[in-house]
């Protein structure tokens, strides 16, 4: 918080460009769309007891596999429980996962990103190097690495999902602050007498933050279809949780003869996915793109 | 100056999305002649150059009349204008390190003009383009044709620009700042190869340009232009007699050697010139 | 001359980069082999093994040294070679990997050929029409395909246009019914089996590539879309585009002749490296399709913690995807006259 109310004290210009971004993303209709489905995400997450039917993990063994109709919604799975309720839940989950990673994956991205960008020297070398080692693998490929190293469950997924998606932010981060290391506000900090550390905190971390925030909105839709891959795998969150990922993993072996089962999970991480892509898209075109195709 | 090739009238551009327009109501014509456009940065002479080759997709042209000889530019449709463009009329662009093709071979792209208006074989538009690589005065063309754009020097493009622009014979040759990117030793050099060709071929030229001193060198004819409009129109030996203020302080703000040390005049610029109806 | 010592310079710090990478890469496998929760030694002794024989492999395998050590005697191996045995199988674990990696590479090549066949016709489109309605078209289209979750998408293909309206093969490389028809020369079942002249099992190979490839292709034509279009904006808006129009050619002939000319270096440097990155789907689509792949082999062996096989495979990725990006790297150098 402290952040971002320093950030907004020494740069008005910047929130300044936030306004117009935001404009800019409501005028287009797909980032427009984005915005729509993602209000819609958290609404369901916050309310999911109102909105649920039914109790996520109340089995039924009379009704199980029942076919899309009044009394469930989106039908349900093999265990009777209602699928429309569950996906609701799997709000929440899913909501987790963002939440998590992004706290994770933002400070640490930030902090290596900018100390190697001001820094320099040594510091920088060995920093990017780690960058580029875990740049040589497909975030899914790792965070499969990490997660059966950790073993499965949600809590190693989102770890290894955040293990995996500091390097681009960190990247990112640094490619900022090399151009604020030599701007006269910070010559003139130096001057003063200001330790690297202070310097850093204050002058050049808020610098880097808008265009962080942007390309973790940007990784989400990434970071959402890792997690229900893993989920997929059986190396994610575990049964009876409602993920959604895990979800389609045991409806599977119904498929053939209850379509329901992997459509409406599929659906949802489509759209949420889908909903970070546009918004992302739009950011990008709001801002310079040349500068958000850079790894 | 019997019958104009070019004869512009009320020439009207708007660019898409822009409020007013970029140019309002030029008129003028073009002899087999040298005519220089002059005005600064923003006054719409480079926008009139791109509207006669109708280059500018995005803006909206208007005008009483645009004819070159007996045609009407404004009414072909796109496909006979590929037939005008390079062909019947070209332009010479401003700077060579970003005018040619970066990744293609000189001599390719020299051919290519005469390659895409003739029916012949590629050795023959080969042959045809070392014989004009040659008469824009480059030594040993047959090596320069074999070497990519960021090989040779800005004076050596230029002159290759001249060659692909002048190779189809056109009637009309727009020169949109053919000097302003070139050191200052190769410049006068560059411009007495186009003025020779150009008057050899009876070719029409329109040389834009914001430096007086060349258009008073190498035209006949000079326009003035100033946001969007023609001030005035005047010989070029008569420039000194200019009868505009814009165009008398233009010439004011220009250092001269063995002039005054009092420092140059400031540019004028009165808002009422804005609408003011050339002459 | 000086230039080109420079990039001999720039060349030799390329490789030294690329060594320390890779020495990263091998300590990164080598924490996550020692992390994972399977006990190697019980998975080679039993369950009701005495103490003494547990005791006796546990030393054997070096398990009893310190870290550092065990990681030099595990980058020996690696150095000539040796990537240990596969609990499961037990053989040597690269023998089982290149065994898998036909079937990887054949759906992964076909994939991108789908991929570039799609995305870099759409990138040009959308740059060419840059704000209009193809270019909307486009962007939705292409963020579809990066959007959906690949293993949800191969499973609602499976239901629509195999279960319900049987246009395509279901799981698998072929039929069940042509299992072991084909000898097996190259792995790769195309070829195999025109090899040996079975066209029947040809089209049935077919039959069951067409659907994962194309849900693969389509979904890295995202990347390559995106790109093309960024690639192909930045080449319209330069002076010599204006040159081109001069000379009388026309809009089609400018775009392929000159703009698209220009970034076909770029283009295969974007290909190679989503070339790489299709090994993510893989390991999904493969799941979902049993496709006897490099995909499969990987997440069956994460499930039961072989820890060999896992900490090879990941190694096996990295070493692609760096060669990838290297050879993306040479090729720009090759091809664009200007770095040459």
């Amino acid at each position: 918080m402290s952040v971002t109310t320093a950030s907004r004290l020494r740069m008005p210009a910047s929130l300044n460009a936030l306004r117009n971004i935001i404009v800019f993303l409501m005028k287009s209709p797909t980032s427009l769309f984005g915005l729509c489905v993602l209000a819609l995400l958290i609404l369901v997450a916050i309310f999911a007891p109102l909105i649920a039917t039914h109790d996520p993990y109340a089995q039924d063994l009379a009704n199980t596999l029942q076919a899309p109709g009044n009394t469930h919604l989106f039908g349900t799975d093999e265990l009777g429980r209602d699928i429309f309720s569950r996906l609701v839940w799997g709000s929440r989950i899913t909501l987790t996962i963002i939440f998590l990673v992004s706290i994770v994956v933002g400070p640490i991205g930030l902090a290596v990103g900018a100390a190697s960008g001001y820094l320099g020297g040594r510091f920088d070398t060995v920093m990017m190097r780690i960058t580029d080692i875990f740049l040589s693998f497909p975030s899914l490929i790792l965070s499969l690495a990490f997660v059966a190293a950790l073993g499965p469950s949600l809590n190693n997924a989102i770890i290894a999902i955040a293990l995996t998606s500091w390097p681009p932010i960190a990247r990112l981060a640094r490619a900022e602050a090399m151009t604020f290391r030599n701007a006269d506000y910070i010559a003139a900090a130096r001057l003063q007498g200001a330790s690297p550390l202070r310097i850093i905190v204050k002058s050049i971390v808020p610098m880097c933050l808008p265009s962080v925030l942007i390309r973790l909105t940007l990784n989400m839709a990434t970071v959402i279809l890792t997690a229900a891959g893993l989920g997929f795998l059986g190396l994610g969150a575990q049964p009876p949780l409602p993920e959604w990922g895990a979800m389609i993993a045991t409806g599977r072996r119904y498929m053939l003869d209850s379509w329901w089962l992997v459509t409406f999970p599929g659906v949802a991480i489509l759209c949420v996915s889908l909903a970070f892509n546009l918004l992302g898209d739009g950011l990008r075109d709001a801002l310079d793109p040349k500068q958000m195709n850079r790894r | 100056m019997t019958s104009p090739i070019l004869d512009v009238k009320n020439l009207h551009i708007r660019y898409g999305g822009a409020s007013a327009d970029a140019v309002r109501g030029v008129s003028f014509t073009l002899g087999r002649e040298r005519l220089g456009i002059v005005g600064e940065s923003g006054s719409g002479k480079s926008t009139v150059g791109r509207a006669l080759l109708r280059l500018l997709p995005s803006a909206k042209i208007t005008a009483e009349t645009m004819r070159f000889e007996d045609i009407e530019l404004l009414s072909l449709t796109e496909k006979q204008m590929l037939g005008i463009r390079g062909r019947r009329m070209s332009m010479i662009l401003q700077d060579p390190k970003f005018s040619l093709n970066p990744i293609r071979k000189v001599g390719d792209q020299v051919a290519e003009t005469y390659l895409r208006h003739f029916k012949c074989s590629r050795k023959e538009a080969g042959e045809k383009a070392i014989a004009m690589l040659e008469a824009v005065k480059i030594r040993d063309p047959e090596r320069v044709c074999e070497q990519y754009p960021h090989e040779i020097s800005g004076g050596m493009g230029q002159r290759v620009m001249i060659a692909m622009m002048l190779l189809a014979d056109p009637d009309v040759v727009i020169a949109d700042e053919p000097t302003s990117a070139l050191d200052v030793t190769v410049r006068l050099q560059v411009l007495n190869i186009l003025d020779s060709l150009v008057r050899d071929r009876g070719i029409g030229l329109i040389m834009i340009s914001h430096d007086l001193n060349l258009v008073r060198n190498f035209c006949d004819r000079v326009l003035i232009m100033y946001a969007g409009r023609v001030v005035e129109t005047l010989a070029a030996r008569d420039l000194d007699k200019a009868q505009h203020p814009y165009t008398r302080g233009l010439l004011a703000a220009q250092p001269r050697i063995g002039g005054a040390r009092a420092p140059l005049a400031v540019l004028d610029r009165r808002p009422e010139w804005l609408e003011e109806v050339s002459r | 001359m000086s230039k080109r010592r420079l990039s001999l310079q720039g060349a030799t710090g390329q490789i030294g980069t690329i060594l320390v990478t890779l020495l990263g890469l091998l300590i990164l496998t080598f924490i996550i082999g020692r992390m994972m929760p399977a006990d190697p030694v019980r998975a080679i002794v039993g369950e009701d093994a005495t103490r003494e024989t547990y005791e006796q492999v546990f030393r054997s395998l070096g398990l009893d040294r310190p870290l550092w050590e065990q990681f030099f005697y595990y980058l020996g191996d690696v150095l000539t070679g040796d990537f240990g045995t596969s609990i499961r199988t037990g053989q040597p674990v690269i023998q089982d990997i290149l065994h898998v990696m036909p079937a990887t590479i054949e759906l992964a090549t076909f994939a991108i050929l789908i991929g570039a066949g799609l995305g870099v016709p759409m990138g040009v489109i959308a740059a060419v029409n840059k704000d209009r309605w193809p270019d909307h078209v486009v962007r939705v289209l292409s963020l579809f395909g990066h959007s959906m979750p690949i293993f949800w998408t191969g499973m609602i293909a499976l239901i629509v246009l195999y279960a319900k309206l049987d246009l395509v093969g279901g799981s698998g490389r072929m039929d069940q019914f042509y299992i072991g028809l084909v000898p097996e020369t190259t792995g790769f079942l195309l070829i195999d089996s025109l090899l040996a002249g079975e066209m029947d099992v040809f089209w049935s190979a077919v039959n069951h590539l067409i659907l994962p490839a194309s849900l693969l292709g389509y979904s890295s034509s995202a990347y390559i879309t995106r790109m093309t279009r960024s690639f192909m904006l930045d080449q319209l808006g330069q002076e010599y585009i204006t040159t081109a129009r001069v000379k009388g050619l026309s809009k089609h002939q400018t775009i392929w002749r000159h703009a698209f000319v220009n970034i076909r270096v770029q283009l295969v440097t974007i290909v190679a490296l989503a070339y790489g990155s299709l090994l993510e789907g893989a390991v999904l689509i493969e799941t979902v399709f049993a496709w006897p792949g490099f995909g499969q082999y990987l997440t069956s062996n994460l499930i039961i913690g072989d820890m060999n096989a896992v900490m090879t495979c990941v190694l096996i990725v990295g070493v692609i995807f760096i060669a990838l990006n290297l050879l993306s790297d040479v090729l720009y150098r090759l091809f664009d006259p200007r770095t040459r």
